[in-house]
């Protein structure tokens, strides 16, 4: 396979190459400038660790990666369990209905940002539920939903009948096939799933940004809202973190899905 | 008889048991919204905001017309524009993104599957990070005196600042930038299918390389290549923090638009007419490529 002069590409190599630096350069730069003593986004002027102390003593940054983390918990509890028990019950089945039910799990992922926002803001203004926190949450949790589905079904449609029919072949009942094979196989599913979808909310500003009330703010929105006033040294450190968590995240949920296959 | 004797005896029961709360979730917070803004697209708009319940089609009127001081219709193409310019942003984006996706995921495939895995991760991190922030990092590289115009100004390319900051060009970049990995992912999966014995038997019929690329690998990997046109065009057409970041004011496409109308407009029913428009031709594009590739193609070749 290795080697053979006619599946060679001249070129291809080039492309991909030039492909990962555009987009790993501006990741890598701007973790870079974090550690900027200057102000300024060109010149370096020595190391330090200062601007994340800055972000540290910031009680707005604070209070905006509370919401964040407040709303990620919830929304990705909630969309998880929700998912899991959706994907068990979709599991292997064939009814009338089938493909409507996938469309609209799939939903979340098919209709543009934007007019997710603007359809549920009008929503909750128009069934009078006040804008805060709380509306942030429910607005996650629905598009978290297909988030951490996907990977579960995945893993339970890799998942071999023969362990569940050996358990009830030794008779066990339907809840103790649930309990002790399902779920068990299952956990590594549920934990990327889990993971995506922390992922998905954290990261989620345009949704976020309408529906989110005075006060509510999580961090894409406070980061968004100082760009409008400027590029400094402190965004430059929180979006760094935010970059670094994500990659955390998915590295680890990867990690775990790979390493029960 | 218990509850769970009952969903025992009644497979149907239990799965709809289960599928529920999540389907009547999404159903309630989603598909009902969705018609609420279609309703509302129909509805006066309320001054500060909010709207007046009574039929009207101001706001379809208002996407084509302006009303003259006497209240006659003029034909005012600005909003068309705008659909326009997202269009051919969306497009050349999208275009841009084949020529950088196909040579990528041609070169992943031919990789050892070691080196290939390691690859495909890098190229999926991008999905999880914050788009808000990787395109903030656009904002350091492309403003006046930043690194690209030093690294263009040390190579002797330019001589003076572009400041390509607040443009189409960073508009473009940044678009290219944000869905590329949309486009990779797709191409990736139909040419892993692909059988390069067939590839061999072209060269053994004498093709050269460029011949068996356009004969036999690019038709055969159409089916990647068109799920990552519509992966990347969707989003694109909606994008709101890329043009809003990198575009600034003079770049408008329909995401910032919509926004606008719930911001500094305060004109509902036309934002939400505007919305109800984007779903449309994104439903579009979905179902002519279900038509054409086949249902759930889309899905299966992500």
């Amino acid at each position: 396979m290795r080697g053979n002069p006619l599946r060679h590409f001249p070129g291809t190599g080039t492309a991909a190459a030039s492909f990962f630096v555009f987009l790993y350069a501006p990741v890598v730069v701007l973790i870079g400038l974090s550690f900027n003593s200057g102000r300024s986004s060109t010149l370096w002027e020595g190391f330090t660790f200062d601007w994340y102390g800055v972000v540290l003593d910031n009680p707005d940054i604070l209070r905006a990666a509370k919401n964040s983390l407040i709303v990620g918990v919830i929304a990705t509890v909630i969309a998880t369990v929700f998912a899991t028990i959706a994907a068990i019950g979709l599991d292997r089945a064939r009814f009338r209905g089938m493909n409507a039910v996938n469309s609209v799990i799939a939903l979340p992922l098919i209709v543009p940002e934007i007019v997710t926002a603007v359809a549920t803001l009008i929503f909750f203004l128009s069934i009078g539920l006040k804008l805060g926190l709380g509306t942030v949450i429910l607005a996650h949790v629905v598009f978290c939903i297909p988030f951490a589905y996907l990977p579960i079904k995945a893993r339970l449609e890799g998942m071999p009948a023969t362990f569940r029919e050996a358990a009830a072949d030794l008779y066990a009942n339907e809840w103790q096939v649930f309990r002790r094979i399902t779920l068990p196989l299952l956990w590594p599913g549920v934990i990327a799933g889990a993971m995506l979808a922390f992922i998905t909310s954290l990261d989620d500003f345009v949704i976020s940004y309408f529906v989110a009330g005075p006060g509510a703010s999580t961090l894409p929105i406070y980061i968004f809202a100082s760009l409008r006033m400027g590029v400094t040294p402190e965004v430059n450190a929180i979006s760094s973190l935010m970059l670094v968590v994500s990659i955390l995240f998915v590295s680890i949920s990867a990690w775990i899905g790979r390493r029960s296959r | 008889m218990s509850v769970m004797d009952y969903f025992r005896r009644s497979p149907a029961a239990r799965r709809t048991a289960l599928i529920s709360p999540a389907v009547g979730l999404i159903v309630f917070f989603m598909v009902v919204p969705l018609g609420l803004m279609l309703v509302y697209s129909f509805l006066q708009r309320a001054t500060y905001g909010g709207v007046i319940w009574q039929v009207s089609f101001e706001s379809y009127i208002q996407f084509l017309f302006e009303r003259d001081l006497d209240d006659s219709l003029l034909f005012n193409s600005a909003y068309l524009q705008i659909y326009g310019r997202s269009f051919i942003l969306a497009g050349i984006t999208t275009l841009l993104c084949v020529v950088i996706g196909f040579p990528t995921a041609l070169y992943l495939v031919q990789q050892p599957e070691r080196r290939r895995n390691i690859l495909m991760f890098l190229v999926t991190i991008p999905f999880w990070t914050n788009l808000l922030v990787r395109t903030y990092a656009w904002i350091l590289l492309l403003r006046r005196e930043g690194l690209v115009d030093f690294g263009l100004e040390w190579l002797g390319i330019t001589q003076e600042p572009l400041g390509l900051l607040y443009s189409d060009t960073a508009n473009l970049i940044g678009l290219v930038y944000s869905f590329v990995p949309f486009m990779v992912l797709p191409i990736y999966s139909s040419l892993e299918k692909l059988d390069f014995r067939l590839v061999e038997a072209a060269y053994d019929l004498g093709a050269t390389r460029l011949t068996a690329l356009r004969r036999v690998i690019v038709p055969l990997s159409m089916p990647g290549i068109a799920a990552g046109c519509i992966l990347v065009f969707v989003p694109c057409l909606g994008a709101y923090v890329t043009p809003e970041l990198l575009g600034g004011g003079k770049a408008l496409m329909i995401g910032n638009l919509i926004q606008q109308q719930f911001g500094a407009s305060q004109n509902w029913p036309f934002g939400a007419a505007l919305s109800f428009a984007l779903l449309a031709i994104v439903l579009f594009a979905l179902v002519a490529y279900s038509l054409r590739f086949g249902r759930g193609a889309l899905t299966e070749g992500r």
